[in-house]
């Protein structure tokens, strides 16, 4: 993987979005399809073994944040057949939004080979799973340089804990090798809550400014805030600890390993509970082309191909005949595949209102700002 | 004959029509009508929905028509300090940083419109080189160059001039190194042109009375280059007031700027009223300096005629 992939990433798809809403102007016509999802987020051959064995030419963008994606879907005609959005609170909105079409069943005759618990996990957001296709799944937790990491906390200290991050004695000690916070409200400040040991649904005005205040104590502690920078920076040991998505940090370490340079990164889930998120699949109510995006969907549940996309995006398929198929070294991988006891501290986020959401992004703004 | 094929009298319309018509049509369709839209957008209520605003002239019944305009933006705007803070810090950076422009940009031009004839070509083309990478890229380069074990770190250290990497990315001095960077270009170009322009008789004319150069700098050349360095100062200023990309980037958690702001309300907080307004908002702090100037411009006319 090129640095220049991942260095550029955001900033060239919003200078390359004029160049996309314009081939979209293009009509579609049958054998087209047209995807929309994240970046780094399939195998490198997918697509291509796709289009060779249908015959369905496919347009392949990518976005690095729900939010690019939730506002070209609500400023309507996307042109998008298939978009991975993740299912808590972008998906669940969407719904109530009357964004989605129901998936036809018929067309995906290999629905069976997804795991229940997931689709179960599911069910309250979207009744008798009609909309969302789970994909992959992940958790939010805490990567940091072992080494130096090390040498400031000492051995006996233990790292899976959000105390990395949010206690101010240590993240004093940190500050000077650098410690990042995700820029991302809802996911910022519910760890904060659950560092603190306090309900982690209750998004109500006085739980959030706890949450804040705790975010505030280290706040001249934090290099930045940022979802997807910390990558490049844990890899190249720019960063001591981070605040982030499962693969994206296990993403680092493997860039790390790469270079070669004695950075040593490690992901853990903290031991106070961690977000677990789903991304789905879903087609847009104005898909122009719903029947190729049935086909996709369907080949995306043949374990053989979403195993391999497991083991490059370093990420669990929702697919529960396809972990046999996913190499050893990511499925016995406990950032990846966590252990059962793991599980149960995992936290699912819960919706918040309108109102609530931006009682947090505004609050957000302001700790982060320092007003 | 042409002539006879030309337009019916009564569409027959003077040139002038058409040499001012044009620009004030495109201002129209590129500017007063987008604008329009953002305008209309602010005065309605956010809704979950797809556009997520709730149009404000309805038709609820048959033939009945509601139209509910909705202030609530602009009240917010007021109330939260939040807006007013960001709308500081973005007068700020843009303020300091067409100042240093001006200070940098100043001698550049001078220096290029004082250069002998087949030097400022080369001289001019420099100035306009970088624009052939593109903005984005540009920016990631300053990151690479201002990162703890960046290019400047590197050097200082290998120097032995610091033992501990120097943190400037992430922070404000960051941030106004890439404004600097990207927008002394468009304060240099007007200024020159304004320059090679100075009728450079008075010159000579203050030197045979005896008159220092620093003082002719003083009374004749600066002076007469205001427009110059007017123009040139808002197209640093109004684009760095907006300003989005540059503090995003090269900017620390502290930076709060009024394109932030928007960015949050339009994507995360899905609020397009409130976005909306924001802007508008910004578009009459925009128009004050710029209606300044008109008027200055216009005095100056006048004082000339």
């Amino acid at each position: 993987m090129t640095t220049l992939s991942t260095l550029s990433r955001r900033w060239l798809l919003t200078a390359l979005l004029p160049a996309t809403l314009l081939s979209q102007t293009v009509q579609a016509n049958d054998t087209r399809l047209h995807i929309y999802n994240w970046s780094d987020y399939i195998a490198e051959d997918t697509i291509a073994n796709f289009q060779k064995e249908t015959g369905i030419r496919v347009t392949y963008d990518v976005y690095d944040s729900n939010e690019v994606l939730e506002a070209k879907m609500l400023a309507g005609r996307s042109g998008y057949d298939l978009m991975f959005p993740t299912a808590r609170p972008f998906a669940d909105r969407a719904i109530q939004a009357k964004l989605y079409q129901p998936l036809n069943k018929e067309q995906l005759p290999l629905w069976g080979n997804l795991e229940p618990g997931i689709l179960k996990s599911l069910a309250d957001i979207d009744p008798g799973n009609q909309f969302l296709m789970p994909y992959m799944w992940g958790t939010t937790g805490i990567a940091y340089n072992v080494d130096k990491v090390r040498a400031i906390l000492g051995d006996d200290m233990p790292l899976d804990t959000w105390r990395l991050v949010f206690d101010p004695e240590i993240t004093r000690q940190l500050a000077s090798c650098g410690v990042a916070l995700m820029d991302d409200p809802i996911e910022v400040f519910v760890a904060a809550m659950a560092y603190k040991g306090t309900d982690t649904s209750d998004y109500s005005r006085n739980a959030i400014t706890d949450a804040a205040a705790t975010v505030s104590a280290v706040r001249s502690h934090i290099r930045y805030f940022h979802s997807s920078q910390t990558i490049n920076d844990m890899a190249n040991g720019d960063l001591c600890v981070a605040h982030g998505y499962s693969g994206d940090m296990l993403q680092a370490q493997a860039r790390a390993n790469e270079a070669d340079r004695g950075v040593n990164v490690e992901y853990v889930i903290p031991r106070e509970g961690a977000v677990i998120w789903t991304d789905v699949a879903v087609i847009p109510a104005d898909a122009p082309n719903v029947q190729a995006a049935h086909r996709f969907l369907n080949y995306l549940l043949q374990p053989d191909v979403i195993a391999p996309i497991s083991n490059y995006v370093a990420y669990a398929n929702a697919n529960a005949k396809a972990t046999p198929l996913v190499d050893a070294e990511v499925r016995d991988n406990p950032g990846i595949y966590p252990s059962d006891a793991t599980r149960e501290r995992l936290l699912v986020l819960k919706t918040p209102t309108n109102a609530e959401a931006r009682n947090m992004s505004r609050t957000w703004t302001r700790v982060k700002t320092g007003r | 004959m042409m002539s006879r094929l030309s337009w019916p009298t009564a569409l027959r319309v003077p040139g002038r029509v058409w040499v001012i018509g044009a620009p004030w049509f495109w201002l129209a369709l590129f500017f007063i009508l987008p604008f329009l839209f953002v305008l209309k957008i602010s005065l309605s209520e956010a809704v979950l929905a797809q556009p997520p605003y709730l149009d404000w002239v309805r038709e609820v019944e048959d033939g009945m028509v509601l139209i509910q305009l909705n202030f609530g933006n602009y009240l917010m705007l007021w109330e939260d300090s939040l807006y007013l803070a960001a709308l500081w810090g973005s007068f700020k950076v843009a303020a300091i940083s067409t100042l240093i422009c001006l200070l940098i940009g100043y001698p550049m031009a001078y220096a290029i419109a004082l250069a002998p004839n087949h030097w400022r070509m080369p001289l001019l083309m420099l100035i306009i080189l970088p624009f052939w990478t593109s903005f984005l890229i540009r920016v990631y380069a300053w990151m690479g160059i201002l990162k703890d074990n960046g290019l400047i770190n590197q050097v200082l250290m290998g120097m032995g001039l610091i033992s501990e990497p120097l943190q400037i990315l992430h922070t404000p001095v960051a941030v106004y190194i890439g404004v600097v960077y990207s927008y002394l270009p468009f304060l240099v170009l007007p200024l020159y042109a304004t320059l090679i322009r100075l009728d450079n008789t008075l010159l000579e004319a203050a030197a045979d009375l005896g008159c220092r150069p620093w003082k002719q700098f003083l009374t004749i050349t600066l002076p007469q280059s205001v427009p110059g360095i007017l123009a040139g100062s808002m197209l640093v200023f109004i684009p760095v007031m907006g300003e989005f990309v540059i503090p995003d980037l090269l900017g620390g958690p502290d930076t709060l700027m009024i394109g932030k702001l928007m960015w949050t309300e339009f994507f995360s907080n899905k609020d397009w009223p409130l976005a909306s307004a924001l802007a508008s908002v910004l578009l009459v702090v925009l128009i004050i300096p710029f209606v300044l100037m008109r008027h200055y411009e216009q005095k100056t006319a006048d004082n000339l005629g």
